[in-house]
């Protein structure tokens, strides 16, 4: 009798174990990241074209006073843009994630599936056509333009998903749709006004320079509340990644679920396109990273390590795009290739067991 | 009607509003298993899957007790039914225990967070269908007999009153496939949980069920008890065979007999001549067997394999009639083989027919060829 209370227990405590591992992993990763997010931060201002001294830095952050060309490079050029590219990355990242439970595909993202194209056109469009007419633009006019240029994308690729049933070929629809629709933005600025084009052409290949404080509110705004919206889906993310089926008769409700991710992906996916534009790879290798660092798939650990780590990814990849070949500004993409590409084809590689 | 548990009422079912099967008319007590057979392709699946939900039924619905199944949102029926899919799960970086743990989803908070109470029962069902071994074992990495049990572990895990599972033996060797059904009829009796599954071994099916429905064209033609239901017409008319031969006393099926003028004759009893029928059929050898009593297993297998079979009513004396076509057809073979016979009070005339055998010269016995 006390045999079998004593193996009960045992087992209890073995279980417990387990679950102590866990969390102690999870905690190790996000103080991790958190780490990783101080210390980039404190690179990323410190280091530019003027050199400006630690304690300088410090006084004109946290006093607010100094020399006033000092103060404004750090207030209004290399803060916002930090900022900016802190909360774009986490909601990039994010929205990839989204996407990729939706599709049940690793590799899919607004970028592979032709999203975040399909954004830059109708941005690139709307840019043209309002400078042209009205000789401004708005930025809530931007994200509402990148929004719908999200959208249609996503429902062509949702037409095309319902016919192919193979991931692959789903895959190589959405990079075709984002060929046609750089084309075609290609085109609009070969032919847009002169002055138009400068700014075109930094943005449509990927920046997060040249944004004020405004806009980075509206960008904190959207991106954090679409952020906790995708933290409370939580519950149904997880049944979703057990397959639509299996989340059905755990009692979701799939078609306001699909809406919902739809929704929500293509908001972050089009708020980001609009203010950096198209930005590559880090809607597919952050969340594969933050999953595989925290040894689990649990949406309720891994949406907000993969809204960390996007912010930290991006910061550090703006502050290569920055300083690698200073004064000489790569654009943000580039960067983003070239650390996230090597972790998707190894990530292809090591599936393939 | 009123210890009806689940039922349903007129049922079509079909995809985009084309009917494939109509009157599907089940109703099962709570605690029965009911077991749908048929040919692949024929709707067993989508039938299911039009029962859980997951298929808009065409016309008709299903009830479970009075409640009708169409009309209840997901969240309610996922407290009703839990359902074992034949989808192959490829959940990422998710131990066995996750996968268990998932059956807990309707009944844990907003943001899914298992409380005490759900780990606890996780690792009481993980028990009952022993995978406890399996918990930190990563899901993928697992065999297709433990996967299953983890999927079917996951489905009581989600306190239904019903399971569905769809085809839960396919992938699994013939141990799994016991240990699993063995699993779900201890359920079904201790918890008193309603089964319903598909399955393709008619012969496991007639022993688990206790109620079998057959699935075959546009309209269900037989829903009953197993005993109703495997009569070798019944079952060869749902699975189109007309070769070969579906043996009702074992419920096994037999490959067509060898064609042709028979040229061997078979003298066995008791069972002794099954595997030489069965050579001679794969050497394409047709032949006579004979003299075996109806109530003989040799008789059952003859039937299905010999081109005639010279029998006699059981503990009845061999009649001269009986033993003188034997004796006819021996003479026209050229080869007799006796695969062994025990001779006693009744069938003393067997002996004299292996006499003549032996007189002609052309007796083998059995022990000395194959």
């Amino acid at each position: 009798m006390s045999d079998i209370t004593e193996r009960l227990a045992d087992e209890e405590n073995e279980i417990k174990s387990a679950k102590l591992k866990r969390y102690a992993r999870y905690n190790t990763v996000f103080v991790f990241l958190a780490v990783a997010f101080v210390v980039i931060t404190v690179l990323n201002i410190n280091s530019g074209s003027v050199g400006i001294s630690v304690k300088e830095i410090a006084r004109i952050i946290f006093l607010r006073e100094g020399d006033e060309t000092a103060y404004d490079i750090i207030w209004k050029i290399r803060l916002p843009r930090i900022v900016t590219s802190a909360i774009l990355g986490g909601g990039l990242a994010l929205s990839g994630f989204l996407i990729q439970v939706f599709f049940g595909n690793p590799i899919a993202s607004p970028f592979t599936l032709g999203i975040s194209s399909g954004s830059k056109l109708i941005v690139s469009l709307t840019m043209v056509v309002m400078i042209q007419y009205v000789d401004y633009i708005s930025s809530f006019a931007m994200v509402a333009a990148a929004f719908f240029g999200a959208l249609v994308c996503m429902g062509f690729v949702l037409l095309a998903s319902r016919r192919v049933k193979q991931q692959s070929t789903l895959l190589i629809a959405g990079i075709m749709i984002g060929y046609i629709c750089s084309a075609v933005t290609d085109f609009v600025i070969t032919f847009a006004e002169d002055t138009d084009i400068v700014n075109l052409h930094n943005w449509s290949m990927g920046s997060f320079s040249g944004i004020d404080w405004d806009d980075v509110w509206m960008c904190f705004v959207i991106i954090f509340a679409a952020f906790v919206c995708t933290f409370l889906l939580a519950k149904p993310i997880g049944a979703y990644q057990m397959g639509e089926a299996y989340a059905q008769s755990m009692g979701v409700n799939i078609k306001r679920f699909r809406v919902l991710v739809i929704l929500l992906s293509s908001l972050m996916a089009g708020c980001v396109t609009a203010f950096a534009g198209p930005i590559s790879f880090v809607g597919i290798a952050v969340p594969h990273l933050a999953k595989l660092m925290l040894k689990t798939s649990k949406p309720i650990v891994v949406i907000p390590a993969v809204f960390l780590g996007g912010g930290v990814f991006c910061m550090f990849c703006d502050y290569i795009a920055r300083t690698a070949f200073a004064p000489t500004e790569l654009s943000i993409s580039t960067v983003t290739a070239i650390f996230g590409s090597p972790i998707v084809i190894w990530m292809l590689l090591s599936r393939k067991r | 009607m009123n210890d009806i548990f689940f039922n349903t009422r007129d049922l079509a079912v079909g995809y985009k509003g084309q009917v494939l099967i109509r009157d599907i008319d089940i109703s099962i007590k709570k605690g029965e298993i009911l077991t749908l057979i048929g040919p692949n392709g024929s709707g067993k699946s989508t039938i299911l899957k039009s029962i859980t939900k997951h298929l808009e039924a065409i016309k008709g619905d299903t009830f479970i007790t009075d409640a009708s199944v169409s009309r209840m949102t997901f969240k309610e029926l996922s407290k009703l039914v839990a359902v074992v899919l034949t989808d192959r799960l490829k959940p990422e970086l998710m131990t066995c225990r996750d996968v268990v743990a998932t059956g807990r989803y309707p009944y844990t908070g907003s943001l899914g967070i298992l409380s005490d109470d759900d780990e606890k029962k996780v690792t009481e069902v993980m028990k009952r269908v022993h995978t406890e071994d399996l918990a930190e074992k990563d899901f993928t990495a697992v065999s297709d007999g433990q996967k299953q049990r983890i999927l079917l572990a996951r489905a009581i895990c989600q306190e239904p009153e019903v399971i569905v599972l769809d085809e839960p033996t396919s992938f699994l060797d013939i141990k799994h496939k016991l240990e699993l059904l063995n699993i779900l009829r201890e359920m079904a009796k201790e918890k008193n949980i309603t089964v319903i599954m598909s399955l393709h071994e008619i012969d496991l099916a007639q022993k688990i069920s206790d109620k079998v429905m057959c699935v075959s064209g546009e309209v269900i033609k037989n829903f009953g008890t197993p005993d109703e239901i495997f009569k070798a017409d019944i079952i060869r008319d749902l699975y189109d065979i007309t070769d070969g031969v579906y043996n009702i006393e074992f419920g096994s099926v037999e490959l067509p007999a060898s064609k042709g003028e028979p040229d061997v004759f078979v003298i066995s009893s008791c069972g002794k001549g099954i595997n030489l029928f069965r050579q001679l059929q794969k050497d394409d050898l047709s032949f006579y067997a004979g003299i075996i009593y109806t109530n003989d297993i040799d008789y059952v297998v003859a039937k299905s394999l010999a081109s005639e079979v010279f029998s006699e009513k059981p503990f009845m004396p061999i009649s001269d009639e009986v033993y003188e076509k034997a004796v006819r057809a021996m003479k026209n073979c050229s080869r007799i083989i006796n695969a062994g016979v025990e001779i006693g009070e009744c069938n003393r005339r067997l002996a004299d027919l292996i006499r003549i055998a032996e007189k002609s010269g052309k007796l083998e016995n059995a022990g000395d060829k194959i």
